[in-house]
């Protein structure tokens, strides 16, 4: 595996497949904690750490348990326990490691097992057929680019707090009207790699 | 409450997209054609009804500490079955929805239903309850999907809707189309119902 396939892969998570604006996966925290860049990056954080883990334990459940016993079809069951054990694991150990970690983080982590972002990510990396490395750092560049759509939204939606919005535009048609042009900026870079 | 109030309020009241804002990735992700959004729409009803009917009938012996995860079993159960059935009778559609239909499972509306509604109530309300919020998600669904489908490709169902000089707007068809579509209806939405409150 090659410097520049890990590069590829990270560039085409980050910017050209991102999972928010161009995948729509992980709407509902991109929609429903953005209204701060501070929270935004609690949860791009806590959702980068959880995806990282997913994609390999994921993968793990996928080549070491369900395709040697053929039970590819208890797939969706098997990655959602996987994942929401996961969530929960993470949580105990953050919180018995790192205090202040967890007060920042804490209230997010219970919201990553229902963020499709997690269980797509871990879909797509068994469809693309990638390998153990390849999908840990897809993952990885999956997160950072949530990461970074959440916080862009959510700078951009501070702004907006001083702005006389129209009144039936008020709150999520004006947040969705900003998604679309975020989107747009991001289709931009269709053809990068 | 009647069986009959309980259908309208998925439908207009409490409908989950334009009023509750629920299970947003496939509202936006698969409404690219109004055919997407009804399949999209009838299979999301059908896992909410079957979860409803099944949490409904063991919510006496589900632990409470342990719903969650017991709930998401059941919904995982229903959304591999209709996945199967999908895969068998609909070949096109599923290739066509994809990710989406195994992401049924985390779509919120359905988990927020069980808890909500279906572990508090009886059978048959819990399954009218699913018929009333499915019928709602589906048509939003289909109106979203044939905003954009009309405005993207000039089509409706596949059958052409415009005349001949109409330029469609490919961009619907994408991704900021999917955005842009939404939060216009959203704010027609909400432009009507305080028309309507201004009347009273």
């Amino acid at each position: 595996m090659s410097a520049s396939s890990i590069f590829i892969i990270l560039v085409s998570s980050i910017l050209v497949n991102n999972f928010v604006l161009s995948r729509f996966l992980g709407i509902c925290p991109f929609l429903g904690v953005s209204k701060q860049v501070e929270t935004a990056f609690g949860m791009g954080m806590a959702v980068t750490f959880v995806m990282a883990l997913a994609s390999l334990m994921t993968y793990m459940v996928q080549h070491f348990i369900l395709i040697p016993l053929e039970l590819e079809y208890l797939q969706t069951i098997a990655f959602i326990l996987v994942i929401a054990s996961l969530v929960q694991l993470v949580e105990m150990i953050i919180q018995k490691s790192s205090p202040t970690l967890y007060s920042s983080l804490g209230v997010f982590l219970p919201l990553i097992t229902t963020n499709c972002a997690v269980l797509g990510l871990a879909i797509l990396n068994i469809q693309m057929e990638l390998t153990m490395i390849e999908a840990l750092i897809h993952g990885i560049g999956a997160a950072v680019g949530f990461t970074l759509a959440i916080v862009l939204f959510a700078a951009i939606r501070e702004k907006l707090e001083y702005y006389n919005v129209p009144e039936p535009f008020k709150g999520f048609p004006i947040a969705l009207i900003i998604a679309s042009f975020m989107s747009l900026a991001f289709l931009g870079f269709t053809g990068l790699v | 409450m009647k069986l009959k109030e309980l259908v309208y309020k998925g439908i207009v009241t409490e409908n989950p997209v334009f009023i509750q804002l629920l299970g947003m990735c496939p509202v936006l992700a698969v409404t690219n054609t109004a055919e997407n959004a009804l399949g999209m729409g009838a299979a999301t009803a059908a896992v909410l009804i079957g979860s409803n009917f099944v949490i409904s009938l063991l919510r006496k012996f589900i632990p409470s500490k342990i719903r969650i995860p017991a709930f998401v079993v059941v919904i995982a159960t229903f959304v591999t079955i209709v996945g199967m059935v999908m895969k068998a009778y609909l070949p096109a559609l599923d290739a066509a929805l994809g990710l989406f239909i195994p992401l049924i499972v985390v779509n919120c509306l359905i988990l927020a239903r069980a808890e909500a509604f279906a572990s508090k109530n009886s059978v048959l309300k819990s399954v009218v309850d699913g018929v009333g919020m499915g019928l709602g998600f589906t048509i939003a669904l289909v109106v979203l999907g044939a905003v954009r489908e009309l405005l993207g490709a000039g089509t409706i169902f596949g059958a052409t809707m415009t005349w001949s000089s109409f330029e469609p707007a490919g961009v619907m068809g994408l991704p900021p189309g999917a955005f842009l579509a939404l939060g216009m209806l959203l704010a027609l939405y909400n432009k009507i119902a305080s028309m309507k409150l201004k009347k009273q």
